[in-house]
């Protein structure tokens, strides 16, 4: 992996958009009790304070003022996954900082120093936050104690090699002189940084491997860590956007005049999406967008139901699709094995439904644009901002802030979003800025789903009682075409709509996996672990199947399928040990288990499960075993796998986009599009296996395993294979 | 009865197509029913004998006691239903010690004195917006166990049959269901109708169906 | 409309059916109150009105004149200290958009029931949703919130 690190001066970073956001946080009016504090706290977190004008910025990460802090420019978003705390670790580790002097903050929009080594473009996605950053942050930390040490060291006239740092404190033992960072940052600004740093091993870690308090975690218990949603500027206005009511429709007319005789309604404007109403406040923008009369053009929209959608998925998935996998000879099917089994699956769309709702501040001015919102691709968002706002892109700034939840939803290729904000901008006459927000209704009803999939699968046991065939075919919209990721699909075939089964771990000696591009004319995106939400139901519940009528156990069977996958192996005799096996605790109750890799990392759970009273699954406990190489934060480690289980188990229990005949969203809120509450969420135990490997990431992998390892205690308890999902279906 | 399940376990695309069918023809005739005008109790005066006449009224008033706007909120359990389909409550809330909800999760939590159609579908509401209590539950009852329940003083909160009247024909709660507001289908008749009705009931006798 | 916001009067120029939720969000420019679906399906707008939890998404202007409401800015008292010290001890929050409305249900739950059981703890909660689904440690959060009081 490259590293780079690329200095930038006080004087740019200062004129950096890190630094617009402090501006406004602190312009802010904010009556009431306790809101002082707020400005403080809001802008150490979010942003820098106004004693590093004489600060140390030895490079693009690492800003430490006079007052002993050090704040981290963090080049990913925080939406709950943690990079605020675990990039910071990274710096504190190698700087020898004491946990309590550091900070926070979201750098800005700017690929050449804040690139996702992953992507080559600014952007977080795919888990990557830490494996990607691991080298880069903890060099940018030991850099910067290389010039505190060299510059306390001059200031002391002793030689640097006698210099200790410890939890913040710069020490000379034999002169007994010691200080904190701030007192040399003025002095080590004017150093060179040096060429190359050591790091430290492994073995002298003292805060990575330890679950250092959150950092985002005050700001978020007394409301207040500012979301986009939160922001106001002086002379803004809100926006409300009325969209198709079909994928593909287009506006034909509109009568706006009720809407724009609405009390508080400022305007009305076509874009591309539709039609925006503006309005002094959310409520009267509301307002004006119900009062808007607008007739659609559907000639050109998707009008067919999910129903038929998937019999067209079920048609093609007779045949096999594109090849993504081969071994051994597939194609001679079940012939001479003793037992077979075809199964198929069928996988709805999915919404992502974060907490917060899509929004985006936006000023365009003067030729340049300024942006506030949970940009999740800075890089393409700034750009798409930029050519349809006539500058550029180096003139639209994005101030990162924290977003409530994304699970894939905020990174988005191609930027829709920032692209609707910035026509938002463009078609009103006067510049000032705008918050563009979306209703729930529009999230859940506006796209960028999961794509819908079918699977099937054949597979056969031979006369030994040997897994010997596993012929899978998969059909679904392929993520990537078309999108900034197309260059990613090979020979025809989207990593994306085949990952996690094309790469089966078990040796299975006659494998094919092969792809249909479906086509529908509903927007799609990744969901939180992108085609393992799917690949690993389907494959983790057909090989249960496939051991069951070989006579093996689920964990023993498994086992020895993976003979050349001992990470795999080792997290499921891990959590195998943690359960203490697949009996349930008492009866009425089944254990299942799935094993998944996703993301460089392995996970495995079990879960035990009954039955409602309605007969729908009660899930009462999951434990988890997770290897994500060297475990920066298990804290952090065990709250995403505590959040995949419950954000998946709720998916897999009820949730399913729907188009009903014409093509319209079946689903509007969470009455209908049900998320996971507390009472459905099981106890979770975690055990986190010790690994010296490079650390890889965990936002995602603990989501795919939960499914299929419900679903296999389920079929344990009814005798019922699940094979649509959702379990539940909600009328 | 009504079918009561709205949350199925569905095992098989073609299953999910049969309870699909079979939901949809409930709510549809469930629809047509409210559609009906209740009868007052000058419709019953031809049934000369009084026993058969009071229980035709009775019958007639399970038109609006058995309406789901009024089951919906005499669960047998501790959470009430919504909608014409009866599906369970979202959020989910249970009856708490006094049927108005749960510590932390009070029915007026959402539900303000009055219907609010601003958002949404809407949010019913009510001053003294609660659970029937559990002695009253109506859910997946018969028309004649609801009845000897209603006149059961050990079950239906002490009152006499002037109290039961008055309740019928004057409470604000029991009246809501004929202003449920937003697109919200109300049960049949008024509230005036339905009290008349009642009264007649309870002055011929109160007898209950047979069925 | 006047209403009466962590102690404070305020005058808002608005429709009496504008949900509270927008007097305090955009209005007063209090902002730890969260919209996240506008119809009481997630709890995330949840402020005090006379010491009961409300959603303010759907508390017109006109039911909320002349009484208390207290946002999470003004809260205080030893439920809703020790429920903080409890969510922060054990860091509960992720993405942390729904918080807010977590700790004032929690704070109205230990109000009424100091001592509550897990049922208790679901029951009150429900109605709060967490995408994150920070659920384990929401629960194991107000009940040590709980035992703090007990002490």
């Amino acid at each position: 992996m490259s590293v780079t690190t690329t200095s930038l001066s006080r004087r740019d970073f200062l004129r950096s958009a890190a630094w617009g956001s402090a501006g406004l946080v602190i312009a802010m009016a904010l009556p009431g009790r306790g809101r002082a504090a707020t400005m403080d706290t809001q802008a150490a977190n979010s942003s820098l304070i106004a004693s590093d004008a004489a600060g140390f910025a030895p490079n693009a990460f690492v800003r430490i003022a006079p007052d002993d802090t050090v704040t981290v420019l963090i080049k990913h978003i925080e939406f709950g996954q943690g990079p605020f705390t675990g990039l910071s670790t990274l710096v504190a580790e190698e700087l020898d900082a004491d946990w309590s002097q550091m900070r926070a903050a979201s750098a800005p929009a700017n690929a050449e120093l804040y690139k996702n080594f992953a992507f080559g473009m600014q952007g977080t996605g795919g888990s990557t936050a830490i494996a990607n950053s691991y080298m880069q942050m903890r060099k940018a930390g030991a850099t910067a104690r290389v010039m505190l040490v060299q510059a306390a060291a001059e200031q002391w006239s002793v030689p640097v090699g006698e210099i200790s740092v410890d939890k913040g404190r710069i020490s000379h033992a034999g002169s007994d002189k010691s200080a904190g960072f701030g007192e040399f940052a003025e002095a080590a600004a004017k150093l060179d940084p040096p060429e190359d740093v050591a790091l430290k091993k492994a073995g002298d870690f003292r805060l990575i491997g330890t679950d250092v308090p959150k950092l985002d975690t005050n700001i978020k218990t007394n409301g207040e860590a500012l979301f986009t949603q939160d922001l106001h500027h002086d002379d803004m206005l809100t926006v409300v956007v009325a969209h198709p009511p079909q994928f593909g429709a287009t506006m034909k007319s509109v009568d706006a005049s009720a809407a724009k005789s609405t009390p508080g309604v400022v305007d009305v404007q076509p874009i591309p999406t539709g039609i925006a109403v503006y309005a002094q406040d959310t409520w009267s923008a509301l307002q004006g967008r119900r009062a808007l009369k607008v007739s659609w053009d559907t000639a050109r929209a998707e009008t067919r139901s999910t129903r038929e959608i998937t019999d067209a998925y079920r048609q093609r998935a007779q045949q096999p699709g594109r090849k993504a996998a081969s071994r051994g000879k597939p194609e001679q099917g079940g012939d001479g094995l003793a037992k077979t089994l075809t199964a198929e699956y069928s996988f709805p769309y999915l919404a992502h439904a974060p907490m917060e709702t899509l929004d985006c501040v936006i000023h365009a001015k003067d030729g340049a644009v300024e942006s506030w919102f949970g940009s999740q691709l800075q890089t393409g968002d700034q750009g798409t901002m930029a050519e349809i706002l006539g500058v550029k892109p180096a003139q639209v700034s994005i101030h990162t802030m924290y977003a409530g939840g994304s699970f894939g939803r905020r990174a988005q290729p191609g930027s829709p979003f920032a692209a609707e904000a910035a026509h938002v901008a463009k078609a009103h006459a006067k510049s000032r800025p705008l918050k563009l927000v979306w209703t729930r209704e529009d999230d859940i009803q506006g796209g960028w789903y999961r794509p819908l999939n079918v699977h099937r699968l054949s597979g056969g046991v031979d006369a030994d009682g040997n897994v010997a065939l596993w012929d899978q075919t998969i059909v679904g919209q392929s993520i990537f075409s078309g999108s900034a990721f197309a260059a990613m699909i090979k020979d025809g075939i989207d990593p994306s709509s085949v990952e996690g089964a094309e790469d089966l771990p078990y040796g299975i000696p006659n494998f094919r996996v092969t792809l249909h591009d479906g086509e529908a004319g509903v927007p799609i995106l990744w969901w939180r672990s992108v085609g393992h939400t799917h690949t690993a139901y389907s494959t983790e519940t057909f090989v249960d199947e496939l051991l069951e009528m070989a006579g093996k156990g689920p964990v023993e069977g498994r086992l020895a399928l993976l003979g050349e996958h001992p990470r795999h192996a080792g997290v499921l005799k891990a959590v195998a040990d943690l359960a203490g096996g697949l009996d349930a605790s008492e009866s009425g109750r089944a254990r299942g288990v799935a094993v998944h890799k996703s993301f460089g990392s392995y996970v495995a759970q079990i879960a035990e499960v009954s039955q409602n009273e309605d007969r729908t699954p009660k899930v009462h406990k999951v434990w988890c075993a997770v290897d994500c190489g060297v475990a920066v934060n298990p804290n952090v480690i065990r709250a995403q796998m505590e959040g995949g289980i419950g954000f998946g188990l709720g998916a897999a229990l009820y949730n399913e986009i729907t188009l009903e005949e014409g093509g319209r969203v079946a689903q509007a809120n969470f009455d209908r599009y049900r998320s996971l509450r507390i009472h459905e969420m099981p106890d979770v135990e975690v055990t986190i296996v010790t690994s010296d490997e490079d650390p890889t990431g965990v936002g995602e992998p603990g989501v795919p395993p939960i499914a299929p390892a419900l679903a296999n205690a389920w079929r344990r308890l009814t005798g019922d294979a699940i094979r649509d999902l959702p379990f539940v279906k909600i009328s | 009865m009504r079918m009561p399940a709205v949350v199925n376990i569905v095992r098989t695309a073609s299953l999910a197509a049969v309870l699909g069918v079979a939901l949809l023809g409930n709510a549809q005739a469930t629809e047509i029913d409210a559609d009906q005008q209740l009868k007052g109790p000058e419709a019953f005066e031809h049934i000369e004998d009084e026993t058969e006449r009071s229980r035709a009224m009775f019958k007639e008033a399970g038109k609006v006691i058995q309406h789901p706007r009024c089951v919906n909120c005499h669960p047998v359990s501790d959470t009430p239903r919504q909608g014409m389909d009866m599906r369970p409550h979202e959020p989910p809330v249970v009856r708490g010690p006094d049927n108005h909800g749960a510590p932390g999760m009070v029915c007026s939590t959402c539900h303000q004195p009055e219907n609010v159609d601003s958002a949404g579908n809407g949010v019913p509401g009510n001053p003294n917006w609660h659970l029937a209590p559990r002695s009253m539950a109506w859910y997946g009852k018969s028309l004649a166990e609801i009845c000897t329940q209603i006149k059961d003083q050990d079950r239906n909160g002490g009152m006499d049959m002037d109290e039961l009247i008055h309740h019928m024909a004057e409470d604000s709660l029991v009246g809501w269901g004929w202003n449920p507001g937003g697109d919200r289908t109300p049960v049949p008749g008024t509230q005036e109708k339905f009290g008349e009705l009642f009264a007649a009931w309870a002055h011929s006798g109160a007898h209950c169906p047979a069925e | 409309m006047k209403i009466t916001v962590n102690g404070s009067s305020h005058e808002i120029d608005a429709p009496d059916d504008m949900p509270l939720l927008w007097a305090i969000r955009d209005r007063l420019k209090l902002t730890g109150t969260k919209y996240g679906c506008g119809v009481a399906q997630c709890g995330a707008c949840t402020v005090m009105v006379d010491g009961q939890p409300k959603r303010s998404c759907v508390t017109p202007l006109k039911f909320a004149a002349g009484h208390d409401i207290t946002t999470i800015e003004g809260m205080d008292g030893a439920e809703f200290e020790a429920i903080q010290t409890a969510w922060r001890a054990i860091d509960v929050p992720q993405c942390g958009f729904c918080q807010s409305g977590q700790v004032m249900t929690a704070t109205a739950l230990l109000k009424e029931k100091p001592a509550p059981s897990d049922t208790d703890i679901d029951n009150a909660l429900a109605g709060n949703i967490c995408r994150c689904a920070t659920y384990v440690r929401i629960r194991q959060a107000v009940r040590d919130a709980a035992d703090t009081l007990e002490a």
